[in-house]
């Protein structure tokens, strides 16, 4: 694996972009803070700025070491936008993210270190995204349908490694993590059905033996019964391979399912974060209860009851005043409109956004 | 579900529509039998390819011909074989005594009319009203569906609209000449689940208005199956697989099918260690399996479903299964 070279990891400090932090191993690997992504919409005659779209607005969070954390969400919340700054494919607007590099610590020498990647540069971001690799939702327009199976899986070893004669046996090896045979190497994506696509996504993203996958609706364009294929494979790889994920998707059952930290989200905000399985059970944000009774529970005798949320989520161009449900949430009152609730930890582990938590 | 005799609204029998793919015939229907009932709301689900959407569009003819067939069958609606009608005729049912909404609403709307334009067009069409009157039947339309501010609304343009509402005025105009049959292909699939609810919510207050008119509801998703249907047919590789009521089919499933695709859903309220998936991929439509489409990645299989299509057979009172498990032969194995 690529690691941080001690004398890249000396450049970086010297521009301030590295903290060396003392003690033992952190169990965090990322640790966000205040991330903001806006996308300037530009008009009139001279195209100038006339806005932001203010796709993540100010999120915090951190991700454990060997964790499933689920962002869901409905459209345009800013889930996938949170995911694709989280891989520098998109810059942040303003705030950090830090990522732990405990490779020197665990060799014996140094301290571990923390990164603001947010601040590096196109070569310096090279040996953290060997690290951080991502799944792509939709299978048939991620894979270059000019390339090989074999060469699609070899590519992020070629560009991380050098090019290596034991490429192809990892290549083949992984194929056969994933569920696939050798003989799949040199055929062309298109001579595949979806979930097998899926396969060949999932055996890219690990083939530089990253720390971090962040999954973008990974089961989303795939059939049912194709869909736990997949989940159940997930699964089996972080087990064997000890990789974290970050798990995004708008489905709520497959987030429970696989997800053990989960946090939901709303017009660029963070609204409720913490243990999946609190959450689920007693959500204190309205808009996760909202959310979660809106959800078809697969039971004829028990049928959602009547949806209290009227009209659909605002543009996020023009945010509401105040906490930003309040124009659907049930329960607003005067204080909503006017103040932004702060994002604070009620429970122990759950994180709200709301100014009468658990009131709904 | 009440007692009383329904009368039959849709009756199949044995359709078959082919497409023909680089000089293949891909049966995407394969010997289709299923009735609907007044004041039903009757679910078809299926994975993709399965062959629910071609149904749909064979009812109203709209396969194109070609590449694609109605090679056999009869389709009565009232008793009025529609595949025996001539296309001015059909042209007369269509939107007007059978409708369809899309899965897409931004694109099954023409984004260069209005809204209120595309609902007075069958309006006009169909029921020979003015301008002036289809107008305000549209806004009225458009008012049932929950759409605020109606008579605002009703001179946007589609892209002035959100998804949800999209699909709301879809079924403005779906509903606008008072179909006996609204056909709904993947209606919620585009939408969040807040809006689903929604939709779904509102398809149902449609169905409890209207008794002698029915619903059919094609979707890939159980769950939703579950929120709204009183029955429901399963569907696999262009065949009927299993034919229940919903609580039937939820209570008790029969067919293998049916029985793996349920288990391979997680779920919301409780949770599974492990997801029981079905092994191997949908066939392609050009390479059905001989015998039972499901046997190469059924758990139960036997040496005869490799061979033989089984039949569709009635197990239990209105529960049919095509499966072999369940006839005289597999019982004894």
């Amino acid at each position: 694996m690529t690691e941080f070279k001690k004398s890249g990891l000396n450049l970086l400090e010297g521009k301030g972009k590295l903290i060396r932090v003392k003690g033992k191993e952190k169990k965090n690997l990322l640790e966000i803070k205040d991330l903001r992504t806006y996308f300037p919409v530009l008009g009139g005659v001279f195209r100038k700025v006339i806005g932001y779209v203010k796709a993540v607005d100010g999120v915090n969070f951190s991700i454990n070491k060997g964790e499933v954390f689920g962002l869901v969400g409905e459209t345009g919340c800013g889930k996938s936008t949170i995911g694709k700054t989280l891989v520098r494919i998109l810059n942040p607007t303003s705030g950090n993210i830090f990522y732990y590099d405990n490779a020197e610590l665990k060799s014996g020498k140094g301290q571990s270190v923390k990164i603001d990647v947010s601040k590096l540069n196109r070569k310096e971001l090279m040996p953290y995204r060997s690290k951080i690799q991502m799944i792509f939702q939709d299978p048939y327009s991620s894979l270059n349908p000019r390339f090989t199976v074999g060469d699609i899986i070899e590519e992020p070893l070629t560009v991380h490694r050098g090019k290596h004669k034991e490429n192809k046996k990892v290549v083949k090896d992984l194929l056969e993590k994933v569920g696939m045979s050798e003989e799949h190497i040199y055929r062309y994506p298109h001579e595949f059905s979806g979930g097998q696509r899926q396969r060949i996504g999932i055996a890219r993203a690990l083939s530089t033996n990253p720390e971090l996958i962040i999954a973008d609706e990974p089961v989303s364009a795939l059939d049912v019964s194709i869909q736990a294929q997949v989940i159940n494979l997930m699964q089996d790889l972080q087990d064997e391979f000890k990789v974290t994920y970050i798990f995004i998707s708008h489905d709520l059952s497959v987030v429970r399912h696989i997800a053990h930290r989960i946090a939901v989200m709303y017009l660029g905000f963070i609204m409720e974060m913490g243990p999946a399985e609190e959450i689920y059970k007693n959500p204190l944000n309205p808009y996760t209860k909202v959310l979660l009774s809106a959800v078809p529970k697969g039971n004829p005798r028990k049928k959602a009851k009547k949806q209290p949320l009227r009209g659909e989520v605002p543009s996020s161009l023009h945010k509401p005043s105040g906490c930003c449900f309040h124009p659907r949430c049930p329960i607003a009152k005067d204080i909503c409109r006017k103040e932004d609730p702060v994002f604070e930890e009620k429970e122990k582990g759950v994180f709200v956004k709301c100014h009468f938590p658990g009131e709904y | 579900m009440s007692k009383k005799k329904r009368n039959e609204l849709l009756k199949i029998e044995n359709l078959e529509t082919h497409f023909m793919i680089e000089d293949q015939k891909a049966r995407a229907v394969d010997g289709l039998d299923f009735d609907v009932f007044e004041g039903e709301f009757f679910g078809i689900v299926g994975e993709s390819g399965s062959g629910k959407s071609v149904t749909a569009l064979s009812i109203l003819r709209l396969i194109p011909d070609p590449p694609g067939k109605i090679s056999h069958g009869k389709i009565f609606f009232r008793e009025r074989d529609l595949l025996g009608l001539s296309w001015e005729e059909m042209r007369k049912i269509r939107g007007n005594e059978i409708s369809m909404v899309f899965q897409e609403p931004m694109t099954s709307l023409n984004p260069v009319f209005t809204v209120g334009v595309q609902i007075m067009e069958p309006l006009i069409i169909h029921r020979n009203m003015n301008k002036k009157n289809a107008r305000e039947e549209a806004i009225k339309m458009l008012e049932k569906v929950g759409i605020p501010s109606p008579e605002l609304r009703i001179d946007d343009y589609p892209h002035q609209f959100s998804g949800g509402m999209r699909q709301r005025a879809m079924i403005a105009i779906a509903l606008c000449c008072d179909p006996s049959l609204l056909i709904a292909d993947e209606p919620t699939t585009a939408l969040d689940v807040t809006v689903q609810a929604q939709i779904l919510e509102l398809m149902t207050e449609i169905k409890n208005k209207r008794k002698e008119s029915a619903i059919i509801l094609i979707t890939h998703d159980l769950a939703v199956i579950a929120e709204t249907c009183d029955r429901v047919m399963v569907m696999y590789c262009g065949k009927i697989q299993e034919v229940a009521s919903t609580v039937n089919l939820f209570e008790n499933p029969l067919h293998p099918y049916t029985k793996g695709l349920m288990a391979s859903i997680p779920s919301l309220t409780e949770k599974k260690k492990r997801l029981t998936a079905i092994p191997g991929n949908v066939p392609g439509i050009l390479n059905f399996p001989p015998g039972c489409p499901f046997h190469p990645r059924c758990s139960y299989r036997m040496p005869v479903c490799e061979k033989v299509v089984p039949e569709l057979l009635e197990v239990d009172k209105k529960h049919l299964v095509r499966c072999h498990l369940y006839n005289g032969e597999g019982r004894n194995q």
